[in-house]
């Protein structure tokens, strides 16, 4: 277990530093970008070399990487042109604003995901299956912008009955609870097709070993069969995946928060790197990558936590 | 010319035969793939695509680019216009085929680089095994713990997008999760008698890799590249819809709901019919991926 957590630790640190030196080397390689971008396109070029010289660009770039380093350290993620706030505020803001989302996606994927994965699963190739099966692909095949255009059009264009954004500004008559369906039922439905496709797989596989044959001819009520004999094993692989989606929930929803004009995480980083601001790109991008890991982590802890065969 | 047939057959078998006997195995391999349903359904939805975009120059009725000014006072569809125009007077119809192209190309290129780098990835990994297995994997791992659309949009946003730098960036993003496959097979693989057999032959390393090894992890293979292909589609389509994807006016799916997606509440078949038309194509990848593995089961 130590030697797990050691490990796992190791590479979390490893990932952050390949992937901040990475971003930082991809934004700020040409010292003469930096000013620019922060200039803008009219700023003269003697404007832009002042600058260059004042903060100290000049310098070869692991110079100023081990700098940009030492400054994160100490807590300071920089100041963000595009918002015109502190990195660290701008972050703590948007990321608060996804978790929201996330929690409330989250809360409704898995136990949605896991009825239907194991009803499907527990019968393979009957009609519910089958039905339960065709769904689920068709759903994961829709891209998110084209389900929330779908969802809206009916919603909101035809019955008039949720408001087509969620800036999370109660404003316009409708409360923030109202905005917050649509994107959380667009959230859920492209997600849980992929989740409920594993979850079936994984039910299939196990409905086919020894011991389940045994104990259905033993006798058992096909409801114990399943629910105390097949659920806990089928749930061993997908809990991984499970655990993955915070990823996707987190960082992957740009695109539902750019349908709805949700202020989140996912919309923040896309303007960030539309406008070229670099500190919040960057901050961004590490606090992605730290949550990614973190997941990864939990996922293979919550796997370990399941199966004894492999509890160390 | 007379060749002795039996010597011919046993050692090397003629042309003729050697093409006779493929076609016979991919008529075998089309015949399984009308016995699954989904797998019907897929290709005849990805074939009729294929069609439609290769045909859009012929029946397209208006040039993709061309706008119907006269249009703009009645945009929804009629009977010039059959699926409408957008808010520029732009006949949608013609821009959804048109749109078709770009798509049709760029995801199965991404998914062949992925397959390619993947594969050598993979390979490598599993059958050299020690440093280099470590080395392959961590580097793949870093990757894919990297949410991908983030990275797709520091990447083309910095560099701007054009076809050639999303496909770019799709074939290193899915490169290692089929570098992961194939490192699994290959682990499997090498421990098979053709493969110390190929070895004490001399063959080279690179020979037993690709020849010896490869084709027998094709299986999971296509099936994933299938799925990716379906996976790419919706990328494309994000990006463009993101507003970093194919470079405007040329029409991309995506691109056209960004621009009409906020007039939805008077105009809403602007947004829709490109979302019904990026929808079908990967719905028709993912059931042709459905059939297949399900083909792949049954032997």
């Amino acid at each position: 277990m130590k030697r797990f957590v050691a490990k796992h630790l190791l590479f979390l640190l490893l990932t952050l530093f390949a992937v901040s030196f990475l971003v930082f080397t991809l934004n700020e390689f040409s010292p003469g970008a930096v000013a620019r971008k922060i200039l803008g396109a009219y700023a003269t070029q003697e404007q832009v070399d002042l600058l260059t010289k004042q903060m100290g660009l000049n310098r070869p770039v692991l110079v100023r990487y081990v700098d940009y380093l030492g400054a994160l350290a100490s807590g300071d993620l920089g100041y963000s042109t595009r918002f015109k706030a502190p990195v660290r505020d701008v972050i703590f803001r948007h990321l608060a604003n996804t978790a929201l989302l996330a929690a409330i996606a989250f809360a409704c994927i898995v136990p949605l995901s896991t009825l239907l994965g194991v009803v499907a699963g527990m019968r393979e190739a009957s009609r519910l299956d089958r039905a339960i099966l065709m769904f689920s692909t068709v759903i994961a095949s829709i891209p998110e912008f084209a389900l929330g255009v779908f969802l809206a059009s009916v919603f909101v264009v035809w019955l008039g009955w949720l408001p087509g954004t969620a800036t999370l500004v109660a404003g316009g008559g409708w409360s923030v609870a109202a905005q917050l369906v649509l994107p959380v039922a667009v959230i859920v439905l492209f997600d849980a097709g992929y989740v409920v496709s594993m979850i079936r797989a994984s039910m299939v596989e196990v409905m086919q070993r020894p011991y389940i044959r045994t104990a259905v001819l033993k006798g058992l009520p096909f409801r114990s069969v399943i629910l105390r004999h097949a659920l806990r094993n089928a749930m061993l692989t997908p809990v991984t995946i499970i655990m993955l989606q915070i990823n996707y929930l987190i960082a992957g929803v740009v695109v539902v928060e750019t349908v709805f004009a949700y202020p989140g995480f996912g919309r923040m980083i896309l303007e960030a790197a539309l406008f070229k601001d670099i500190a919040l790109i960057e901050a961004g991008a590490l606090v992605a990558v730290f949550l990614a890991v973190v997941t990864n982590i939990l996922g293979d802890l919550a796997y370990m936590l399941l199966d004894p065969r492999i509890r160390a | 010319m007379s060749t002795p047939i039996a010597a011919g057959t046993l050692s090397r078998p003629t042309p003729a035969a050697a093409r006779a006997r493929v076609m016979r195995r991919w008529r075998r391999r089309l015949a399984a793939l009308g016995e699954s349903t989904p797998a019907t359904v897929g290709i005849v939805i990805v074939l009729a695509w294929v069609t439609l975009a290769l045909l859009a120059p012929l029946i397209a009725p208006y040039p993709p680019n061309a706008n119907d000014m006269t249009a703009l006072a009645h945009t929804t569809p009629s009977r010039a216009h059959w699926l409408g125009t957008d808010h520029l007077g732009r006949d949608i119809l013609s821009r959804i085929l048109w749109g078709a192209r770009p798509v049709l190309v760029i995801a199965p290129l991404a998914v062949l680089g992925a397959a390619a780098l993947g594969s050598l990835l993979g390979l490598a990994a599993g059958y050299y095994g020690r440093w280099v297995d470590l080395v392959i994997t961590r580097v793949c791992d870093i990757v894919l713990s990297f949410p991908v659309i983030i990275l797709y949009m520091i990447i083309l946003a910095h560099f701007g997008s054009s076809a050639w730098n999303i496909i770019g960036v799709l074939t290193l993003t899915k490169a290692p999760i089929i570098a992961r496959i194939v490192r699994g097979m290959t682990l499997d693989l090498r421990e098979r008698e053709y493969v110390a057999a190929a070895k004490m032959r001399g063959e080279s390393p690179l020979y037993i890799m690709l020849v010896e090894i490869l084709p027998n992890a094709r299986g999971p293979l296509v099936v994933d590249m299938c799925l990716r292909t379906g996976y790419n589609v919706i990328i494309i389509g994000a990006l463009g819809f993101l507003g970093i994807g194919l470079p405007p006016p040329d029409p991309d799916w995506g691109g056209m709901v960004k621009d009409t997606y906020g007039m939805m509440m008077v105009w809403p078949h602007m947004a829709l019919f490109p979302c019904a038309a990026i929808s079908s194509l990967v719905v028709g990848f993912n059931l042709l991926a459905v059939g297949l593995r399900e083909l792949g089961l049954r032997d």
